[in-house]
C-alpha cells in the first residue's frame, strides 16, 4: 500500500482554502462483511485504502484556527479534545486555537492502527497517541521551515511555542497564522522520515499532562451542541418504528393502516423489508412531525408471528447455558495451560461455583436515531455512530446499493456505551425516505429502544479451582456461555482462533479471564450460547467481557483465599508474580491493588459488625491492551440484606495521562456503571421480548445513590492505556467480596439483590 | 394555531393543543437544545421551565402552557453564562451532555428558590435527572459553586445599594 504523509500548502489563490494539512496512514485491515450476503457483491471487503489522502488530521487557516479531524466517535469520553491535545502538544500550538470536527466515514479517517472507523475497547487515545504524535510534529517542523526561509535565519535556532515561532537571537517572530498566510510551505515526509521523528520526551511536555478545557463543553452547557437527534433537512419527515413483542426473529403477518390514516400528517406504513438482519418484523410510521408519527404508530394494527424465539425467557437462556457447559465437547479454548485434570487429581481442595450476570442494556439518553436522505446517487446518513465503516455498509444493505455511495455524517453521541457499535437504527431511516422519497429521521422510543437493544448478554461460568496443601492455586477451569456479540458482526478479522484450533471464537466473550495471575494448569472455554445469541442479539455493553469474566474470577479468587485461610489481597498478591508471560503485568496489577489498598485503609482497622471491606483487581480490557485497575469496596450489610455502599476507592494505572481530570471523569463514571450493574440494573426475557421498556423498571443509578468515591490515578510513565472501560468490572467483585467479609453471605448474580443477600447469610 | 411565550418571544406554533411541547419546541421551534429521553417523564432530559417552575416538557400539552411563561436552555441566559452554565463549564462537567440542558434547568429552579441548598436539597431536587455517563458529583460540585457565585454576586449587589 502507498502510505506517505505530505505538507503542502496550495497557492489557491482562494485563502480561506489556503490551509496546510497534515496526514498519516493506516495500516491495512480490510474488513469482509459476510453476514450482510448478496449486498455487497460476494465476499467484497471493503478494501483498505490505497492512497491516503494528505489533509487528514487537521489543517492550519490563515487565520491560525487548528482544526483537528477526529475520526473516533465523541460520546462523552472528549477523545476529540484529546486528539487536539496530542497535535498540539507536538506542533507548538496555543491551547486556545485549537478546533475540533467529526470525520466521515471516508476511509482517509480509519483509524491508523485499525485501518476501520471503530470506537470502542478503551484503545482510541493508545493507538492514535503516535500518530497525532507524529502529524503535530510532522506540522511543527514545516512550518519552522518556512519561517526560517521567510526570516533568513538557520531552523535550528528557532523556538515553537503558543503557536508562535520566535528567533531569540534577532528577536524575529511569526505567528503560524502568518506562515499559513504567507503561503510558502512546502514539505514532504515519506513513511521512513515520519516514523524517524524525535517526538518529546515527557519532561519535555507542556500539554500532555495538563487538564485542559475540553474543547466540546461549552457547547454542552447552552443548548447548541448536535447530536444526531437534533438533525434537520429541509422537507424532512418523521419516522417513529414500531417493533414487535418478541426481540429477534418475528414477522410482520399484516399492517391495518386504516385508524392511523385518519392522523393528520400520517404519511405512510413502510414494513421493513431488511437483507441485512439487523431487524426483524418492524414497521415505521411516517408523518411530517414526530409527535403525528408517534400518533399514527398507536393507530396502526399490525398482526405478527412470533418467530421461533416467542416462547423463550432469561430461564430457558440460563437452562440451555447449563446444558451446554456441562458437555464435555462444547465451545472452544481459549486459554489451554498446562494440564488441569491431572492437576485437579492432585489437588488438596476442590472448589466448584456458578456465576451469572442478567441482560443489561444500554440505555444512552439520546434514544436511537438516524436521519437519511438521498441525494442523486449518495445515500446521506446523519448520526452519531461508533462504527462508521461498518454501518455505512448497512445503511447501504438496507438501500440496496453499493457502501461506496453512502456518506457517513457524524454528530455528537449522546451516550454510546457500545450501543452505537450497532447499525439498526439505518434501516428504517434508510428504507423509510426510500418509500416516501423524502429525507426521514427516525427517532425511537424510549420503549423501542430499550426492548431492541443489543443488550450485554446473560452469561453463566463455572469456575473449578485446585488448592494444593499450602492453598496454593494449581488448577483452574473456567467455562463462559454466552451469546457471541462480535460473531454477529460477521467480520472474521474480530474473532479470534482458539488454541485447540476448533475455529475462531469471540474473544470479546472471554477477555480477562486470560488474566495476571499465574497460574499453572489453566482452562478457559469460550461456550456459544446459540439460543442466547439468537434470540437476544447482544452487543458490547462498556467494558464488555471483562464485565462478566473478573465478576467470576475476582469473586472466585476471594473464596479460595478464604478456603485458604489468606486474607484476599496477599492471596492476590502472591498470585501476581510475575512469572513468564505476566511479567510486567503483574507487578503494576499488584502495585495498584496496593494503592487502593492504602487509600483505603484495608486491614488497618477492625471495622464496625455488618461492615466489610472486599478488594478486586482487574486487566481489562484485552490482554494485550490492559490497563491495571484496582478497588477497595466498603459496605455495610443490614439484617434485612440490604447493602449500603460507603465507600469505593479505585486506584488505576494508567501510564501516561494525556488529561488527568479526563481520566477523573472517565474512570469515577466507569466505577458507577459498575455499581449500577452491580446493584440495579437487570433486564428480563419473557415470551421473546425483553420485559423492562423505560426507566421505571430499568433503574440506572441516580444521584441519591452515588456513594463517596475516591480514585487514585498513578502514572508512572509508561504507554497512555484507555480509561473509559476498565473500572466498570472492578466495582461488582469488590463489592460482592466485601458483602462476604460484611456478613458471610457469597452472592454468585448480578444484579446484587437484598434478597439473595440474606438468603445466603449464615444463620 | 396556539400561541407560546418562550424565552421572551411570542410565536405561534403550527401543531395540534395535544401535542407535547417538548416535540413542539424541537421541529416546530428547531430549538434542539431540549431533549428528548424518555417521554414519560422519568429521565428529566426534556426539562424546561414553565413560569419558573421546572417542568417535564415531554409530559406537557401546548394546551397546558398557553398564556404562561416557557424558558428553555437557549433562554436561560443572554450569552450562556447564567452561574450554572459557568460552574458547569469551570467543573468540566458534561460528558455526552445529552442530559446536561434538563440538568442545568432543574437546577435553576432549585438556585432561583433557595440560593443555599445544602447537599441533601440538592440530591432530593436532581434525583430525577438521569445522567447515563454518571456525571453527578460533578453536577452537585457545580451547583454549589454557582450558589456560592450567585449568593456573593447578590451580596456585593447589596452592598453597593448600601453605599
Amino acid at each position: 500500500m502507498n502510505t506517505h504523509v505530505k505538507v503542502t500548502s496550495t497557492a489557491s489563490a482562494d485563502l480561506s482554502r489556503r490551509s496546510f494539512l497534515v496526514g498519516s496512514a493506516a495500516a491495512g485491515l480490510a474488513l469482509g462483511y459476510s453476514a450482510v450476503p448478496g449486498l455487497l457483491g460476494g465476499d467484497q471487503a471493503l478494501a483498505a485504502p490505497a492512497n491516503f489522502d494528505p489533509s487528514v488530521w487537521y489543517s492550519i487557516a490563515p487565520d491560525g484556527l487548528v482544526t483537528v479531524t477526529c475520526g473516533k466517535a465523541d460520546m462523552g469520553q472528549h477523545i476529540a479534545s484529546t486528539m487536539a491535545q496530542m497535535v498540539a502538544e507536538e506542533l507548538g500550538s496555543n491551547w486556545k486555537d485549537m478546533r475540533v470536527q467529526l470525520a466521515s466515514n471516508d476511509p482517509k479517517f480509519n483509524d491508523p492502527v485499525l485501518g476501520a472507523q471503530i470506537t470502542g475497547g478503551s484503545w482510541s487515545t493508545m493507538m492514535n497517541f503516535d500518530a497525532m504524535s507524529r502529524a503535530g510534529a510532522a506540522g511543527r517542523m514545516a512550518l519552522t521551515d518556512a519561517a526560517a526561509k521567510a526570516m533568513g535565519v538557520p531552523a535550528g535556532e528557532l523556538i515553537v511555542r503558543n503557536s508562535m515561532i520566535s528567533h531569540p537571537k534577532s528577536k524575529k517572530s511569526m505567528t503560524f497564522a502568518e506562515i499559513v498566510k504567507s503561503g510558502k510551505i512546502t514539505k514532504t515526509f515519506t513513511p521512513d522520515e515520519l516514523k524517524a521523528i524525535n517526538l518529546k520526551t515527557p519532561d519535555q511536555y507542556t500539554l500532555i499532562g495538563v487538564s485542559v478545557p475540553q474543547l466540546d463543553i461549552p457547547a454542552k452547557t447552552n443548548g447548541t451542541a448536535k447530536y444526531g437527534i437534533d438533525v434537520m433537512l429541509p422537507g424532512m419527515a418523521y419516522g417513529k418504528i414500531i417493533t414487535p413483542p418478541v426481540r429477534y426473529g418475528a414477522t410482520v403477518k399484516s399492517v391495518d393502516d386504516s385508524a392511523a390514516k385518519k392522523v393528520p400528517g400520517f404519511i405512510k406504513a413502510v414494513t421493513l423489508d431488511d437483507k441485512t438482519g439487523s431487524t426483524t418484523g418492524w414497521v415505521v410510521a411516517v408523518a411530517n412531525t414526530w409527535a403525528n408519527a408517534a400518533k399514527a404508530a398507536a393507530a396502526l394494527k399490525i398482526s405478527y408471528d412470533g418467530g421461533p424465539n416467542a416462547r423463550l425467557s432469561s430461564q430457558s437462556l440460563l437452562d440451555e447455558a447449563k446444558r451446554l457447559q456441562a458437555l464435555d465437547d462444547s465451545g472452544q479454548f481459549f486459554v489451554k495451560d498446562g494440564d488441569t485434570a491431572a492437576a485437579f487429581g492432585t489437588a488438596a481442595k476442590v472448589l466448584e461455583a456458578e456465576y451469572t450476570t442478567s441482560i443489561n442494556i444500554h440505555a444512552p439518553l439520546e434514544p436511537m436515531n438516524a436521519t437519511a436522505e438521498f441525494k442523486g446517487d449518495i445515500l446521506h446518513i446523519y448520526s452519531g455512530n461508533q462504527f462508521a465503516t461498518r454501518s455505512g455498509a448497512i445503511a447501504a444493505g438496507a438501500a440496496g446499493i453499493d457502501p461506496k455511495f453512502v456518506v457517513m455524517h457524524q454528530m455528537w453521541l449522546g451516550g454510546g456505551f457500545g450501543r452505537r457499535l450497532d447499525a439498526d437504527m439505518m434501516v428504517p431511516a434508510v428504507q423509510a425516505a426510500k418509500a416516501v422519497g423524502k429525507p426521514v429521521k427516525v427517532i425511537y422510543s424510549r420503549e423501542n429502544d430499550m426492548t431492541m437493544d443489543y443488550s450485554r448478554p446473560l452469561t453463566f461460568q463455572k469456575v473449578k479451582a485446585g488448592l494444593d496443601a499450602d492453598g496454593k492455586l494449581i488448577a483452574l477451569n473456567h467455562d463462559v456461555v454466552s451469546a457471541w456479540p462480535t460473531k454477529r458482526w460477521g467480520i472474521p478479522d474480530f474473532l479470534s482462533p482458539s488454541v485447540d484450533k476448533k475455529g475462531p471464537l469471540d474473544a470479546f466473550t472471554v477477555n480477562g479471564a486470560d488474566f495476571f495471575y499465574s497460574v499453572p494448569n489453566h482452562n478457559v472455554r469460550a461456550i456459544l450460547n446459540e439460543m442466547a445469541h439468537n434470540a437476544t442479539p447482544s452487543g458490547q455493553l462498556r467494558s464488555v467481557a471483562p464485565g462478566w469474566t473478573f465478576w467470576a474470577v475476582e469473586s472466585m479468587i476471594d473464596e479460595l483465599a478464604h478456603a485458604a485461610g489468606k486474607d484476599p489481597a496477599q492471596y492476590r498478591i502472591a498470585l501476581l508474580d510475575g512469572k513468564g508471560k505476566n511479567d510486567g503485568g503483574a507487578q503494576r496489577l499488584r502495585n495498584t491493588l496496593l494503592a487502593a489498598m492504602g487509600m483505603a485503609g484495608y486491614g488497618t482497622k477492625a471495622l464496625p459488625k455488618g461492615e466489610g471491606m472486599g478488594v478486586a483487581c482487574v486487566s481489562s480490557q484485552e490482554r494485550a491492551t490492559a490497563s491495571w485497575t484496582a478497588c477497595v469496596a466498603h459496605v455495610a450489610v443490614a439484617p434485612s440484606g440490604e447493602v449500603k455502599v460507603k465507600k469505593l476507592t479505585v486506584a488505576t494505572d494508567v501510564g501516561t495521562q494525556v488529561h488527568p481530570d479526563n481520566i477523573r471523569a472517565q474512570v469515577e463514571g466507569a466505577a458507577l456503571w459498575g455499581l449500577s450493574l452491580a446493584m440495579y440494573e437487570k433486564a428480563t426475557l419473557k415470551d421473546g421480548g425483553i420485559e423492562q421498556k423505560n426507566f421505571d423498571s430499568y433503574k440506572p443509578l441516580r444521584m441519591s445513590q452515588v456513594p463517596e468515591i475516591a480514585i487514585n490515578v498513578i502514572a508512572n510513565g509508561d504507554k497512555a492505556t484507555g480509561v473509559g472501560e476498565p473500572a466498570v468490572t472492578v466495582v461488582a467483585p469488590a463489592l460482592g467480596n466485601a458483602i462476604f467479609n460484611a456478613c458471610g453471605a457469597r452472592v454468585r448474580a448480578l444484579p446484587i439483590t437484598a434478597e439473595a443477600v440474606k438468603a445466603n447469610m449464615k444463620a | 394555531m396556539p400561541n407560546l411565550n418562550i424565552n421572551g418571544r411570542n410565536m405561534s406554533v403550527e401543531a395540534p393543543a395535544d401535542t407535547p411541547l417538548l416535540w413542539a419546541i424541537r421541529e416546530q421551534l428547531q430549538m434542539t437544545g431540549t431533549k428528548f429521553g424518555c417521554g414519560a417523564g422519568l429521565c428529566g432530559a426534556c426539562t424546561v421551565h414553565v413560569n419558573g417552575e421546572a417542568v417535564r416538557s415531554c409530559q406537557t400539552l401546548l394546551s397546558d402552557v398557553a398564556g404562561k411563561k416557557i424558558t428553555t436552555i437557549e433562554g436561560l441566559s443572554a450569552r450562556g453564562d447564567h452561574p450554572l452554565q459557568k460552574a458547569w463549564i469551570a467543573e468540566q462537567v458534561p460528558q455526552c451532555g445529552y442530559c446536561q440542558s434538563g440538568q442545568i434547568m432543574q437546577a435553576a429552579s432549585l438556585l432561583a428558590k433557595n440560593p443555599n441548598p445544602s447537599k441533601d436539597e440538592v440530591v432530593a431536587h436532581m434525583d430525577g435527572n438521569l445522567c447515563r455517563c454518571m456525571t453527578y458529583s460533578r453536577i452537585q460540585k457545580a451547583i454549589m459553586r454557582a450558589a456560592s457565585e450567585m449568593r456573593t454576586a447578590s451580596n456585593a449587589g447589596t452592598e453597593r445599594r448600601a453605599t
